[in-house]
């Protein structure tokens, strides 16, 4: 009874929460799942039914090809973040006793400021006339701008990972500081070196800090638009750009509806894939 | 743990490696700051002579003054309502057994994960099959939905972090539900409340995708700078306005973590299970 009248309680605190989320998140999905199945007529719409938006996608392959893109692209960013991140956490986890707060702000400070003005940085540094070209230039160590830095998949993966990598550093951090250091001590005592001692012991216990960074930066990321629109140029164009694009000046929002859910059902199948397989090894290893 | 115990003895390459890390993740971002004191259009070096002129330039810019008031409207009701509704939330996870409670703090911090882009689509969809006007009251509510998840995290490990005793010891005296809220809960998790403002309104302030999509004919300063992009010769002023809100925002996020300090290392532990 008394357990009863707290989950009532503990809901009813949480209602409005719920309300604004259902009303945010569930809501907007449905009518965007309907819409898909809806026909752009002018500026309205034609509701009967149809899968033409997804038989369109599957017939022309520039949606396919994007698609494959940017999960590729968002890809490489995600293992070049979660790479170039774990040291980082490790250092914070094992290494740092004093200010470890101020470590921890330090590295995730940027993550809560502007999106758009950090790829814009980005957009200085690599430019044509940018920081890194006139740099060079001024020096004498190469006579021409390099094209290739910008417009390029290339720049728009290092700014992907570095946009995310704060977001990557936490839940590994967390999962590190967590691991119990009598579990290294005994290792070391048993014989283990520090490398087999990191493969053995660090790097299992990890994993799970190790997997949501890289859900937590993958899913996101396949659908950025606003890095591939000011630094990715004709090569480096994502899926996220075509579906604004139906939503702005091609203007055929079930077309777009259409890619959005593509989007999403491919990122749930890449995602539950990489989970059931970073699942299966950890039982081997275990 | 002893600090010198030979598992966590300095690592010179770690360290070197650590420095390294944190000057590549300012020192992009720096790059705006710098250039909006260089006496020239273009942005790339040898710098010119400093000047304060792209800064001067902004004050008579108008839509600058007009879309900051807009961002400064929507970031402050968009903290305190996410705030708002964050405290009781808080509270329910960390306080009350909750079955389903997984899925459901799940299903809350979904706006951190899912692609801005397809919240922001399925957001307009909606409003639009409504009829309702885009405004900035649609930006709103764009950006309610994705600050609640941040001001929950940054909340519950302050719920977290203090005995429910005090609360029930407050509830045997004989105050009711409300008065022993206010009297010991809300002055015991104050701090993570004012992290949660600070951090939200940033959030806010800064967020560009949601009003992309959600905004109307009032642009807020993302929304203003991003149409400002296309202009060269508007570039400097920018720059200058960028680093404006740059500093802005870096003092903000950093207070409220070092208000919320103790209690923020695990602050993104209950989003792990998204």
């Amino acid at each position: 009874m008394l357990q009863k009248s707290e989950t009532l309680r503990g809901y009813s605190l949480l209602t409005p929460t719920l309300i604004i989320m259902a009303i945010g998140i569930l809501v907007p999905f449905g009518i965007l799942i309907a819409m898909s199945f809806w026909t752009q007529v002018g500026f309205g719409f034609d509701l009967t039914p149809t899968v033409a938006n997804y038989e369109m996608a599957a017939d022309r392959p520039i949606y396919g090809a994007l698609i494959k893109r940017s999960l590729w692209m968002s890809g490489m960013a995600t293992i070049a973040t979660v790479l170039l991140c774990y040291p980082m956490a490790y250092f914070v986890a094992f290494h740092v006793h004093r200010n470890k707060m101020m470590w921890i702000v330090l590295m995730t400070l940027p993550f809560w400021t502007s999106y758009l003005l950090r790829v814009f940085a980005w957009k200085v540094v690599l430019g044509y006339d940018g920081v890194i070209n006139s740099a060079l230039l001024s020096v004498g160590l190469i006579d021409a701008p390099l094209e290739f830095l910008l417009y390029s998949q290339t720049a728009v993966i290092i700014t992907l990972a570095h946009a995310w990598a704060a977001f990557a550093i936490l839940p590994m951090y967390v999962s590190l500081e967590k691991i119990d250091r009598s579990l290294l001590e005994a290792a070391t005592d048993l014989g283990d070196g520090p490398v087999m001692r990191f493969f053995r012991i660090t790097l299992p216990l990890s994993l799970p800090g190790v997997i949501s960074a890289t859900l937590l930066i993958f899913i996101p990321t396949t659908g950025d638009y606003i890095t591939p629109a000011l630094l990715g140029g004709p090569d480096g164009i994502m899926i996220g750009n075509l579906i604004q694009k139906q939503f702005g000046a091609v203007n055929n929002w079930p077309m777009g509806a259409a890619l959005a859910i593509i989007l999403m059902l491919s990122i749930a199948a890449i995602a539950l894939g990489f989970m059931f397989s970073t699942m299966f090894v950890r039982r081997r290893i275990t | 743990m002893k600090p010198d115990s030979y598992i966590e003895r300095t690592n010179r390459p770690l360290q070197f490696y650590a420095v390294l890390f944190l000057i590549v993740l300012y020192v992009p971002v720096l790059f705006l700051p710098l250039f909006s004191f260089n006496d020239s259009i273009y942005v790339k070096f040898p710098l010119k002579s400093f000047t304060f002129q792209w800064y001067l330039e902004l004050l008579d810019r108008a839509p600058v003054w007009a879309s900051l008031m807009n961002s400064i409207k929507v970031a402050v009701t968009t903290s305190i309502i996410a705030t708002g509704f964050g405290i009781f939330a808080a509270k329910a996870i960390t306080r009350y057994r909750l079955p389903g409670r997984g899925p459901v703090v799940g299903f809350i911090m979904l706006p951190l994960v899912v692609p801005g882009i397809i919240l922001g689509v399925a957001l307009l969809v909606l409003i639009s099959q409504l009829g309702i006007r885009l405004s900035l009251y649609t930006v709103t509510v764009g950006h309610i939905i994705v600050c609640l998840p941040f001001a929950i995290a940054t909340m519950i490990p302050r719920f977290e972090g203090f005995d429910k005793s005090v609360e029930e010891a407050s509830a045997d005296l004989g105050e009711n539900a409300w008065w022993t809220f206010w009297r010991v809960t809300f002055p015991m998790v104050f701090p993570g409340v004012l992290a949660s403002l600070l951090l939200t309104f940033t959030v806010s302030f800064d967020e560009f995708i949601m009003a992309f999509f959600l905004s109307g004919s009032d642009a807020t300063l993302p929304i203003y700078i991003w149409g400002q992009l296309r202009f060269p010769q508007a570039f400097p002023s920018i720059l200058a306005l960028a680093s404006i809100i740059l500093v802005v925002s870096f003092i903000l996020v950093f207070l409220g973590q070092w208000i919320n300090r103790g209690a923020g290392a695990g602050s993104l532990e209950s989003t792990k299970n998204t």
